[in-house]
């Protein structure tokens, strides 16, 4: 993949696009599980892209167009298949009761260690680049599952109806999944950054 | 009585479906009495609002070169 010649100097840098395709993939990849189709949406979305690159001013602008189109291009391919052909029942969360002990004691209160800690002003956390790297990273290390059904709501913004529609799971199912992945991105964010040494 | 684990669960579901005046109550006595629950509460929506502006960052200023307007 290429810029066109009359683009600015930032978007000529083939590194740079391949290593946004690649995240761009991965997000697509980790959202629609399949494999083809994520690459088509990611082609498209780059070529659509590129063609409006000469009014971009740098990389940083650029990525985040990018982002949008993939974003509302991975919106449309979940609701127009509408359902998956088998129900996605991943078993990735298998330690996850044994996770929950970790924080709750025996009578469900919080392990004293485990406690919510004030985070400050997150506000200012928003700001800074390094806070965006623990949070990717606490991202990543959600269940591959949590992960993908968590940004499918507070991502891209999908009703609970319409993942369960998607995903073939039950309400049920679906609130025990966002607990969880809360849970875990909260404490990771605690102890990666709010509550952290750093 | 909700405990703690049971709250949080709440918590979390008021963010998909409004809950019953039954939840709401009962997570309204257990606030009242737990200062970590409260603030879980407050951080999932931190947590909301960090996802929404993940991918987006490049929105806000940064130190990044590229980002800067030409002189």
């Amino acid at each position: 993949m290429s810029a066109p010649p009359d683009a600015p100097a930032q978007l000529q840098d083939s590194q740079f696009l391949e290593a946004l395709r690649r995240q761009m993939l991965n997000f697509a990849r980790l959202q629609l599980r399949d494999d083809d189709l994520a690459q088509d949406v990611v082609q498209e979305s780059l070529l659509s892209a590129l063609k409006n690159a000469g009014s971009f001013r740098g990389q940083a602008a650029f990525r985040t167009w990018l982002f949008a189109i993939v974003k509302n291009k991975v919106v449309d391919a979940l609701r127009q298949r509408q359902r998956w052909v088998q129900p996605d029942q991943s078993a990735d969360d298998d330690d996850a009761e044994e996770w929950l002990d970790r924080l709750f004691d025996r009578s469900g209160h919080w392990q004293p260690a485990q406690q919510p800690r004030p985070w400050g002003d997150p506000q200012r956390s928003f700001e800074d680049e390094r806070f965006w790297q623990v949070f990717a990273v606490c991202l990543d290390h959600l269940p591959a599952r949590q992960g993908r059904i968590f940004m499918m709501r507070e991502y891209l913004g999908l009703e609970a109806d319409e993942i369960c529609n998607n995903t073939g799971l039950t309400r049920t199912n679906l609130h025990v999944i966002l607990h969880r992945a809360r849970l875990r991105l909260r404490e990771c964010l605690g102890n990666g950054w709010f509550n952290g040494a750093a | 009585m909700l405990d703690c684990r049971e709250a949080t669960g709440l918590m979390s579901q008021a963010r998909e479906r409004p809950l019953s005046l039954r939840e709401r109550w009962a997570l309204r006595l257990h606030r009242a009495m737990c200062s970590a629950c409260r603030r879980f509460d407050r951080q999932l929506d931190v947590l909301r609002e960090a996802a929404r502006r993940f991918a987006s960052r490049a929105d806000q200023p940064s130190a990044d070169q590229d980002d800067a307007p030409p002189p």
